[in-house]
């Protein structure tokens, strides 16, 4: 059944496919991983405001981005971007910016929807009687926040997160609907030159496969290390 | 903003000749429509099925229920779509392979079937934690009454963690609505990939993608408070959720 | 030092405190007891702003917890509180807890904290446990370090809020030491508590709740020797059994 497949293709385009797609992809996801978690928590603070305008420009902020298809989100920043990118440097036509920047935004913006949400349970578990603790010594809101209430809240949800991680990982293949070469666009890109759709297309399903198993396995074991002992 | 809104594009005729823009918009959110439901037959089918094996007495099935989980969650959708399109056909026999190719609506089945494994895996996970969240006497109490594991699963352990399991279930039929976007790669004339048409054809990118996200927006809220009727429905007296509540005084 | 006029408190519809009143003075310890749900944890909570009322006046050394211009950070800076579930921070060393407060909020130096936090914990009993992590104690010894957290702060009085109810019985005693000791240095406590034999020891007064209100409020021989209202009667009564 495997005779006339060629697998050397793999062989031949291997720098190709790590150097050019895979450092795009890793970038994207470790970039937009760290902005992500930024705004995200920045949304779970809005959230959970008593204020009610910024916790309700929050949440609906979070539900919009949780209703629409991502595929959707990469087509909107991408058309979007450049326009913003006039609106606030005042240039006379929409700023052109890289497949990396629209990708980056979307990504960041997008994902952050999703690590709000998981900073917000984190934020929430942590019992109240630690917030009346801090108060009761004279803390002010940001100091219980930034002292007592996220570093619980982060260690907690540190597993969580990456799992997020790893889903943003996956998710980043996405990009393939802009023709970027990201690891599944250059895998694309060799297969439909060389004709070669099998082979690349199982090496790639390996090679996503073999990275978010692992990923995932070293997650549970951290896991199991860190718990906060109450 | 140099851009030209011309929110009547939606009434002008598209360049299939036929159909108003808006038309083929709504095209498009029936074959979005038709493939969740379709893919979530599956998920349902096969996720049960999985998640139930997984919590069985027996190693070795659940070892197998394990990597059948770890299989569909660790490859992108994207990867296992294009898998069951391109690399398929090519690995089994020619006629077949023939045959798939030529299939009218390939796209639409393929997509179903990526998408209803994709997720299956998903809900393996959401039925075995509803199983494993019950408490062990409820399983052990329903062998003592001579059912066979089997009837156990139908008549006591089931009917509870479905219960269980409403609000993740509706995340991911939602998720299902969401991924079948996804197909759009691979040729289905879904909700997104009708705007991403649009777009390309009548220029007026931001009208074109609003109505989607409008639609989007509109079948998650009706979705949200479907399910939530549903639960009201299904639920137990006395139960919120799962355990059963406590007294207090 | 700390006084309450005619504080009044709803959860939405219900009331939890109805027109209660009572003082404690400078080097005073007044005990509040009383069955479940008599809302005297509410009460105490009121004392440091850490429950909001909406009728009546609190004033803590002259100042009104109520007033919307009151600095509560900063007031309650100024009194400790040792709560139920110890509370101490999980992430942080024993050592961190003592000094976190002392460094942000009144602007000490490290060294300073330190020194004080070092001293605090020998007062307690649990010197060598300063690099220990809570979660690593028992929670007596847990207590006590919040016991010597809220003293960190200078605090010109104690609000304790039932700190042994969640203790296992042979640890109550090290924690009522503590307080016995404290309260014979001269500080000024309001602790709320079921543990009768403590009361009798060290309070000057105690004040009595039952379903919001203030049902007695009289000196501890007064109290225990003869109670004026039946229902104190009827709750000593079922207290003291054992």
């Amino acid at each position: 059944m495997f005779s006339n497949f060629d697998f050397d293709v793999i062989a031949r385009s291997l720098s190709y496919l790590f150097y050019d797609g895979m450092t795009f992809t890793l970038t994207l996801t470790v970039l937009a991983t760290i902005g992500g978690i930024v705004f995200g928590t920045l949304l779970a603070l809005m959230r959970l405001s008593a204020f009610a305008p910024i916790s309700l420009a929050a949440a609906g902020y979070v539900n919009l981005m949780r209703s629409v298809p991502l595929v959707l989100m990469i087509f909107w920043f991408y058309f979007l971007v450049p326009y913003i990118g006039q609106w606030i440097t005042g240039a006379p036509r929409p700023i052109e910016v890289g497949a990396f920047v629209s990708s980056l935004v979307t990504f960041t913006l997008f994902e952050a929807a999703y690590f709000c949400e998981i900073m917000r349970a984190g934020i929430q578990s942590i019992p109240r009687g630690q917030i009346a603790a801090a108060q009761a010594l004279g803390m002010t809101y940001p100091q219980t926040m930034g002292y007592i209430v996220l570093p619980q809240a982060f260690r907690n949800m540190v597993p969580v997160l990456l799992t997020q991680t790893i889903v943003l990982f996956q998710d980043t293949s996405l990009v393939y609907v802009l023709s970027i070469t990201d690891f599944l666009g250059a895998a694309s890109k060799v297969a439909q030159r060389d004709g070669r759709l099998v082979e690349m297309y199982l090496f790639a399903a390996l090679v996503y496969f073999v990275i978010s198993l692992a990923a995932s396995r070293g997650v549970r074991r951290l896991q199991a290390r860190t718990a906060i002992i109450r | 903003m140099n851009y030209n809104w011309n929110w009547g594009i939606f009434f002008q005729i598209s360049p299939d000749g036929v159909h108003t823009y808006l038309q083929t918009l709504l095209l498009g959110t029936g074959w979005t429509l038709a493939t969740a439901i379709a893919a979530w037959c599956i998920a349902l089918a096969m996720g049960s099925l999985v998640g139930v094996v997984r919590t069985t007495p027996f190693p070795w099935l659940v070892r197998l229920g394990d990597a059948y989980v770890e299989l569909f969650r660790n490859i992108p959708l994207l990867v296992q779509m294009f898998l069951w399109y391109f690399v398929l056909p090519e690995l089994v026999p020619v006629e077949i392979g023939d045959w798939l190719k030529q299939l009218p609506d390939a796209s639409f089945y393929t997509a179903v079937v990526a998408l209803g494994f994709y997720t299956s895996a998903r809900v393996a996970e959401q039925v075995r934690a509803g199983i494993l969240s019950l408490a062990r006497g409820q399983g052990l109490a329903a062998l003592a009454l001579g059912l066979t594991l089997p009837q156990a699963y139908v008549y006591v352990l089931l009917p509870m963690a479905y219960r269980i399991i409403l609000p993740p279930l509706t995340s991911e039929f939602l998720n299902i609505i969401k991924n079948s976007a996804v197909a759009l790669t691979i040729g289905l004339m879904e909700l997104t990939a009708r705007a991403r048409a649009m777009q390309e054809f009548s220029f007026q990118v931001f009208e074109a993608f609003t109505a989607a996200t409008v639609i989007y927006i509109v079948i998650n809220i009706a979705v949200t408070f479907g399910m939530r009727f549903i639960e009201r429905r299904a639920a137990v007296p006395g139960f919120i959720g799962s355990a059963p509540q406590a007294v207090t005084h | 030092m700390i006084t309450i006029n005619e504080v009044s408190k709803w959860y939405g519809a219900t009331q939890v405190l109805n027109r209660c009143s009572t003082a404690v003075d400078k080097g005073e310890v007044v005990v509040v007891c009383g069955p479940s749900g008599s809302g005297k944890s509410t009460l105490i909570k009121c004392v440091n702003g850490l429950e909001p009322f909406q009728q009546g006046t609190i004033t803590v050394d002259g100042i009104s917890v109520g007033d919307r211009k009151t600095d509560l950070p900063k007031l309650r800076a100024r009194i400790g509180m040792v709560f139920q579930h110890f509370e101490l921070f999980p992430h942080l060393t024993v050592m961190r807890n003592l000094e976190l407060a002392q460094i942000k909020v009144l602007g000490r130096s490290k060294r300073e904290s330190a020194e004080r936090g070092m001293l605090l914990l020998g007062r307690v009993g649990l010197r060598e446990h300063a690099q220990k992590y809570p979660g690593e104690l028992s929670g007596g010894q847990q207590q006590r370090v919040a016991i010597a957290r809220a003293l960190a702060m200078d605090p010109i009085a104690m609000l304790f809020d039932e700190p042994t109810s969640a203790l296992d019985p042979e640890m109550i005693n090290e924690v009522l030491d503590v307080m016995v000791a404290l309260a014979k240095d001269g500080m000024t406590m309001m602790v709320v508590t079921h543990e009768m034999g403590f009361a009798r020891k060290v309070a000057r007064r105690i004040v009595f709740m039952d379903r919001g209100e203030i049902v007695e409020d009289a000196p501890a021989a007064e109290f225990f020797g003869k109670p004026r209202s039946e229902r104190a009667q009827v709750f000593l009564s079922k207290i003291l059994q054992h």
